[in-house]
């Protein structure tokens, strides 16, 4: 108990401090880069994720590929990834993006899949039925109701890439996991538990993001079915 | 309207799911197409719409190849309902209903107004129309799925087993609405049931299919109960097929004599007088107040003294079967079928033997125009004869010429039932007594010119006849005088 209110103790001291507000290594600056790589790798990730995902879906074709590109996407390890690109591609952001695209895809395309997949074959046979062409059937009714699903994947995708992105800093770049690196480097203990914190922040804002985007874009038809899976 | 020729459905695993269906549906019929699971009932009804395409043959929509049109243009102009009513979890009820309109781009508020008058339609109240399909009942949704496929006022339906899902009491509703509707739509129908019972209450004509994809009998629900054209129809439209017919035969032909028919104020005196077991208590317009048992009549004062027990229930001279004015017979307490005019008020009464006798002789007329008109060739007074082209049997086989000789032989069948109905109510003191003194013995004897009960005869003859082949109701006709 103790420890925790210390630590709370060294974040307040840490965030409260001018120093970490203004210049390169303040907490605006860092946190602008590290929303840049999150959003650009996370932008990506869902127009491949939702590409594939809602093609597949619709046309029932090429449904083992899509699971099995997931899981051995889902297998790589995102801080190997990183290093084995800047080592073959040298220092820039392009490896960072490729990691964080490599991390956020399989969520997005899986359960964007599994969405459309999902819906009930009397709804989309009576759609097709009431003389919907391919693409009415999926954006007036695979796309709605699968909305919960590929909500569920972004924000999965989301909350990971906003995390991961801290690897960032190993090779040298920004973002918020310069903190940690730092930090850790310098046995600097309160830089690290205080960047640890902007991220956990960071995540939670994210959380309540979705939860928000949600309620706005998924019909009140589909609610109760959502809540019970 | 709808036709099909020489269509084939193959799928690539060798199974034959239609084989080579001709078949032509009339312009605002109802037409059921009814058959085992397997048997290419939905294929076919799908094959309407362009959900399933043809491997041979065509099908045409008011002469037109329906391959001609681009599948989801078609399908725009054609109503769809499912079993589960497939309804869009996603939108409102109002929403749901509108979607075609929408999808022609009529504009938001025309295709809500529309939808707002479908549900109307329907039977739903203004209230559902915010609601989401999960907030519905199966009977609910249901209607809005016809509700739905009407958005835009399509000439025809498709509907495939759209009441199966529910269960019996509100099936029964929504069958009795949907055919209410129709009375006032006129679209052209297609709907597919595994159930026969479902089939013969709601068709116009019914398409059976047995497994294979084959055509096994296309008929009017009359003929196919009368006539099925082999053993698997037969069979599938089952062993009480003699009872369901009943259901086409109107009341009004039955034959009624006055029966022991009393003023509810009648002294108690007169009603033993009569010499009956039981006697009908009537109010002041002769509408039926119940049966009064003569042996446990109180000593004095009137028939509103007694105890009158339920008359179970009446049947209408106008508009009920003989199917009912039977059950009706069979449920009253003193074995007598009341019959009420459409006043309500008693019009006579008879008994399930009487009643037998005559239901024989009628349903043979609407029935077997074919035998009919052979039976009666003897007398020629009174043998219904029909106008309608023969399609025994055999005939039905050919869908195409079936097809086209059904629309005829639809509108025959009542024409063919009217020259025996009028003879059995006429006079109804007179062939009371004849009737009362030895029903169904008499309604099977040689006839005499001058019995006042003659015109009975005609109808009576056909009994005979038919009584081989004929079911439950007519043995029981038969029975008492012939065997």
């Amino acid at each position: 108990m103790n420890d925790l209110l210390n630590q709370i103790e060294l974040v307040g001291e840490w965030l409260t401090s001018s120093a970490q507000w203004h210049g390169d290594d303040g907490i605006p600056h860092r946190l602008a880069e590290h929303l840049t790589y999150s959003g650009l790798s996370l932008l990506f990730a869902t127009l491949i994720g939702l590409a594939f995902g809602l093609l597949v879906g619709h046309t029932g074709r090429g449904a083992f590929a899509v699971a099995t590109v997931a899981n051995l996407a889902r297998a790589i390890p995102t801080f190997g990834l990183v290093v084995l690109v800047v080592t073959l591609a040298g220092l820039s952001t392009a490896p960072v993006l490729v990691a964080l695209v490599a991390l956020a895809v399989p969520p997005i395309l899986i359960n964007t899949f599994e969405g459309v997949r999902g819906v009930d074959p009397d709804t989309r046979d009576a759609a097709k039925g009431m003389g919907m062409t391919g693409w009415e059937v999926l954006l007036k009714v695979e796309v709605p109701m699968a909305m919960p699903l590929i909500l569920l994947g972004l924000r999965v995708a989301a909350i990971q890439v906003v995390a991961t992105a801290t690897v960032a800093a190993y090779p040298g770049l920004g973002g918020l996991g310069r903190y940690i690196v730092d930090g850790l480097s310098r046995n600097d203990y309160q830089l690290v538990i205080g960047g640890s914190a902007v991220v956990v922040a960071l995540a939670l804002v994210v959380q309540a993001v979705f939860t928000a985007l949600r309620r706005a874009v998924v019909s009140p038809g589909l609610r109760p079915v959502v809540a019970k899976s | 309207m709808i036709r099909f020729d020489a269509v084939s459905k193959n799928y690539p695993n060798g199974t034959t799911a239609v084989d080579a269906l001709s078949l032509e549906l009339a312009e605002g019929g109802l037409t059921v197409l009814v058959g085992p699971s397997g048997c290419g009932k939905t294929t076919t009804l799908r094959m309407v719409n362009r959900m399933v395409e043809p491997s041979a043959g065509t099908v045409s929509l008011r002469g037109q190849d329906i391959r001609e049109v681009a599948a989801p243009e078609l399908r725009r102009g054609i109503g769809y309902v499912i079993q589960h009513a497939g309804l869009f979890p996603h939108r409102t009820i109002l929403d749901n209903v509108a979607t075609v309109p929408l999808l022609l781009g009529w504009g938001k508020k025309k295709a809500r107004s529309r939808a707002a008058e479908l549900l109307e339609l329907v039977g739903l109240p203004a209230t559902m129309a915010k609601r989401y399909p999960y907030q519905l009942s199966g009977g609910q949704q249901q209607r809005v799925g016809v509700a739905r496929a009407l958005g835009a006022d399509p000439p025809v339906l498709l509907m495939d087993e759209p009441f199966s899902a529910v269960d019996p009491i509100v099936r029964g509703e929504l069958q009795a609405e949907f055919l209410r509707l129709q009375k006032e739509l006129h679209k052209t129908i297609v709907f597919v049931t595994h159930d026969i019972d479902e089939a013969i209450k709601l068709g116009d004509h019914i398409a059976v299919f047995r497994t294979g994809g084959k055509l096994a009998q296309f008929d009017t629900p009359e003929r196919l109960l009368a006539h099925p054209a082999d053993d698997f129809v037969a069979d599938f439209v089952g062993q009480d097929r003699g009872i369901r017919r009943l259901s086409f035969v109107q009341a009004s032909g039955l034959p009624l004599r006055e029966g022991p028919v009393l003023p509810v104020t009648a002294p108690v005196a007169d009603a033993r007088s009569l010499g009956e077991p039981w006697v009908l208590a009537v109010d002041a317009a002769r509408r039926p107040l119940g049966w009064a048992a003569v042996a446990d009549l109180p000593p004095g004062g009137t028939l509103a003294d007694a105890t009158l027990a339920p008359l179970g229930h009446t049947f209408a001279l106008a508009g009920d079967s003989a199917r009912a004015a039977l059950d009706a017979a069979l449920l009253s307490p003193s074995r007598l079928a009341v019959g009420v005019d459409a006043q309500g008020a008693v019009a006579g009464v008879a008994d399930a033997y009487e009643l037998s006798a005559a239901i024989a002789g009628a349903s043979a007329g609407v029935t077997t125009t074919g035998d009919a008109a052979g039976a009666g060739t003897g007398d020629g007074t009174g043998v219904p004869t029909s106008g309608a082209p023969d399609t025994t049997p055999g005939g039905v086989q050919d869908g195409t010429a079936a097809g086209a000789g059904a629309p005829a032989d639809g509108e025959a069948a009542p024409e063919a039932a009217a020259p025996a109905a009028p003879a059995a109510p006429a006079g109804q003191a007179a062939p009371a007594e004849a009737a009362e003194s030895a029903a169904p013995a008499e309604a099977v004897a040689p006839a005499d010119p001058a019995d006042p009960a003659a015109p009975a005869r005609p109808a009576a003859k056909l009994t005979k006849r038919d009584a081989g082949e004929g079911g439950p109701a007519e043995q029981g006709g038969v029975g008492g005088g012939e065997r």
